[in-house]
């Protein structure tokens, strides 16, 4: 038997719900970090979801160009952590409120 | 003979180019010989013109000559021109001739002064200014003859710029005249929108003189009255004539020339270059009879009561011109332009005397402070005294005959006025007469500290040989000069010369030969009352006489106290009002409240920038989701 595409598309919608949530309530830039990639993964949930419900391709393409910038933004967001890390000794984000008006 | 009349023009013009050039490198006294030369030049060119003009009929003595035209515009054309008549060439003749005596004398009164050259400069383009003034064939070209003289007038009365008097002088000049060349602007956009053209007598459009009939109704007194208002200004006339006074900062062979002999007469040549217009308005000839009778008794009282030797001259040139204004508007042209020339002689002459004073006194203008010169300064005393003479009226010297003259026209047309100005000749007679007796008579008072604390003075010296030359001249003039136009001889004469161009026999004026002795004997009586009673009162070692010097005469009838009053202190306070209310703060309020309000929203926007990023994640989740809402809205609704 196979599930149909409603319970993937629910699946979705709840880790890009607890990413969400997780980014808006965490302090620690690391879980912040893990709460993107959680959203980024249900977004990918749902192309897959989408390109095997309408057989378009297309949406498992997408998938691949995601994967690529959500390595890259990790490798980027994870420089900008470390330096930040080893400048102030701290991870939480309220700490860096150099951007306050 | 007539045609080369461009070259008296042109003649000024070089001397004043070659000195802008090189004046300074030539410097004293080269350039004042070289500024002398062209204006000498300019006289002997006016009198192979003047000779040429009179070997002409009488009723072809108009030659006008267009160069070129200076522009063209629609309906109006003005040419470069010149118009050689009666009226324009015995303007040219004394203009130049007077100019080139106080040249002359400029030579020696200058000498060692720092800008020696620059003065000869001003005085060469004065005089070409002055000519164009003269010679112009239309209107537009007069105008700028006419603000020429006034500029060239502004720089030489300011010509010692680092005295703040003199600079303030200029200043004072510049605009009282402003107000006047408004007037003259007006009357010549009036005469143009009206006839068409601004050519006095030939020309495109045919000339003003030849459209008369548009003139009609008030159009001619309008015309006739802003002249007037220009005139008032450059003649120095009520109301703008307080500005004479304050001419005197500048050089005295300026005041000889500029501001005693030719451009304060320019408003009476301009009125009686224009007088057909004149001729077309009874009220515009009695106003300018008025204003010029008015001026001439003021400017006698207050003359009464000054104590420095250039403003008593000054008061009695405004004085004098009000005299010419009275002939104007008694329409005996003849008699102002006879008064003027035999004023410019004089009045040169006296000028020229004061100056040899201050220069033999070391700077001394304080009439109070002279006293007894007649032992030092025989020349200057002799030729002075005839200037005296002359001006006050005492027969057989010129100003008898040209004030004669005067008084005799005002009596047959204004008796009123003529009361009026045969009192000012009993003024004339006693403020001359008081300059006299204390410049040269009695005993020196120049030798003694002052009551002040002025430094006693040197032993006066006699001008130098360049100076007294151009006064002998201008003694023998002044002493024989009548002779252009004695009443006997009235059939050839300056009246029957000038005769074509006022379009009449000028001199008999329904006078019987009776009344005329009789007028002319109360002329010489006024003349000698005043100058005895003058002389009486002021000989003798008591020079402090506040009652005959009121505090009212000496401060001009509180002429400048009202001006001050009305326009002065206003304007001053307008002024102060529009820098701190308009300007600072409805202006810099302006742009001031502009930044205010930039500041205001960014310090309550910047609240918004909390500086954490779950705010700004909210913010981004927060239109994620509304922007979802608005989409699955517009799916389900839509």
């Amino acid at each position: 038997m196979s599930l149909s595409g409603a319970w993937y598309l629910g699946l979705s919608a709840i880790v890009f719900t607890i990413g969400a949530i997780g980014l808006l309530v965490r302090r620690n830039v690391l879980i912040m970090f893990m709460c993107i990639e959680l959203m980024l993964n249900a977004a990918n949930l749902t192309f897959v979801t989408f390109a095997r419900m309408l057989g378009d391709i297309g949406g498992q393409a997408v998938v691949f160009f995601v994967l690529v910038v959500a390595a890259a933004e990790v490798v980027v967001g994870l420089g900008i952590v470390v330096t930040n890390f080893r400048r102030r000794a701290t991870t939480v984000a309220d700490d860096l409120d150099a951007l306050k008006g | 003979m007539v045609h080369v009349a461009y070259l008296m023009l042109l003649l000024p013009l070089a001397g004043f180019l070659v000195l802008l050039t090189v004046g300074r490198r030539v410097g004293d006294p080269v350039a004042g010989w070289i500024g002398t030369a062209a204006v000498g030049g300019s006289f002997v060119v006016a009198c192979i013109v003047f000779a040429g003009l009179v070997g002409l009929p009488a009723d072809q003595r108009l030659v006008v000559h267009n160069y070129y035209t200076w522009f063209a515009s629609g309906g109006l054309s003005v040419p470069v021109g010149t118009q050689v008549d009666p009226l324009s060439m015995t303007m040219c003749l004394f203009i130049t001739g007077v100019s080139a005596l106080i040249h002359l004398y400029s030579i020696g009164y200058m000498k060692a002064d720092r800008d020696y050259s620059k003065f000869f400069v001003y005085m060469n383009l004065f005089v070409f200014s002055m000519l164009l003034l003269v010679l112009a064939n239309n209107l537009v070209l007069t105008f700028v003859g006419w603000e020429g003289v006034g500029v060239c007038s502004y720089f030489l009365i300011a010509f010692w710029f680092e005295r703040d008097a003199a600079a303030s002088a200029g200043k004072k000049a510049m605009i009282y005249n402003r107000i006047g060349d408004a007037g003259f602007l007006l009357a010549i956009f009036l005469i143009f929108f009206k006839t068409g053209t601004v050519t006095y007598e030939s020309g495109p459009g045919g000339g003003i003189f030849g459209q008369l009939s548009h003139l009609g109704g008030g159009t001619a007194t309008v015309v006739v009255l802003l002249l007037l208002l220009a005139a008032t200004g450059k003649s120095a006339q009520i109301p703008l004539f307080n500005w004479l006074p304050d001419a005197m900062e500048g050089p005295t062979p300026v005041s000889a020339l500029i501001h005693a002999a030719t451009m304060v007469t320019a408003g009476v040549y301009l009125l009686c270059r224009m007088n057909p217009v004149l001729h077309l308005t009874a009220h515009g000839m009695t106003v300018i009879a008025v204003i010029g009778t008015a001026t001439a008794f003021v400017a006698a009282t207050i003359a009464c009561a000054q104590q420095d030797i250039k403003r008593v001259l000054a008061f009695s040139t405004v004085s004098q011109i009000g005299y010419m204004m009275l002939a104007v508007g008694s329409g005996a042209y003849t008699a102002a332009i006879f008064l003027m020339v035999m004023h410019a002689f004089f009045k040169a002459l006296l000028f020229l005397g004061a100056g040899s004073v201050i220069h033999g006194l070391e700077d001394e203008q304080d009439l109070k402070r002279m006293g007894a010169l007649r032992r030092y300064m025989r020349w200057t005393t002799v030729t002075f005294s005839i200037g005296w003479l002359a001006i006050i009226g005492i027969p057989p010297l010129s100003g008898f005959w040209a004030k004669g003259d005067v008084l005799d026209n005002a009596f047959a047309h204004y008796p009123g006025l003529w009361v009026v100005a045969l009192l000012t000749a009993v003024l004339t007679a006693y403020y001359m007469s008081r300059l006299e007796v204390l410049t040269f008579g009695d005993e020196p008072r120049w030798d003694t500290v002052g009551p002040h604390g002025e430094p006693a003075h040197h032993t006066p010296h006699e001008a130098p040989l360049i100076m007294l030359v151009p006064l002998v001249v201008l003694a023998v003039l002044s002493l024989f000069g009548e002779v252009i136009n004695l009443p006997w001889a009235h059939t050839h004469s300056l009246n029957s010369f000038l005769a074509p161009v006022f379009s009449a026999d000028q001199y008999v004026d329904g006078l019987t030969t009776t009344r005329q002795w009789v007028l002319g004997l109360a002329d010489a009586v006024a003349a000698v009352v005043g100058a005895v009673f003058a002389i009486i009162l002021w000989r003798g070692a008591a020079v402090d006489k506040p009652a005959w010097e009121p505090a009212f005469l000496q401060r001009v009838w509180y002429w400048d106290d009202a001006y001050d009053l009305v326009i002065g202190r206003p304007s001053q306070r307008l002024a102060v009002f529009c820098a701190w209310v308009i300007d600072g703060r409805i202006i810099d309020g302006a742009v001031n409240g502009v930044a205010h309000l930039a500041k205001v929203t960014g310090t309550a926007a910047r609240r918004l920038q909390t500086g954490y990023a779950r705010n700004y994640a909210l913010g981004i989740a927060l239109g994620m989701a509304l922007l979802v809402a608005f989409m699955l809205s517009r799916t389900w609704w839509g």
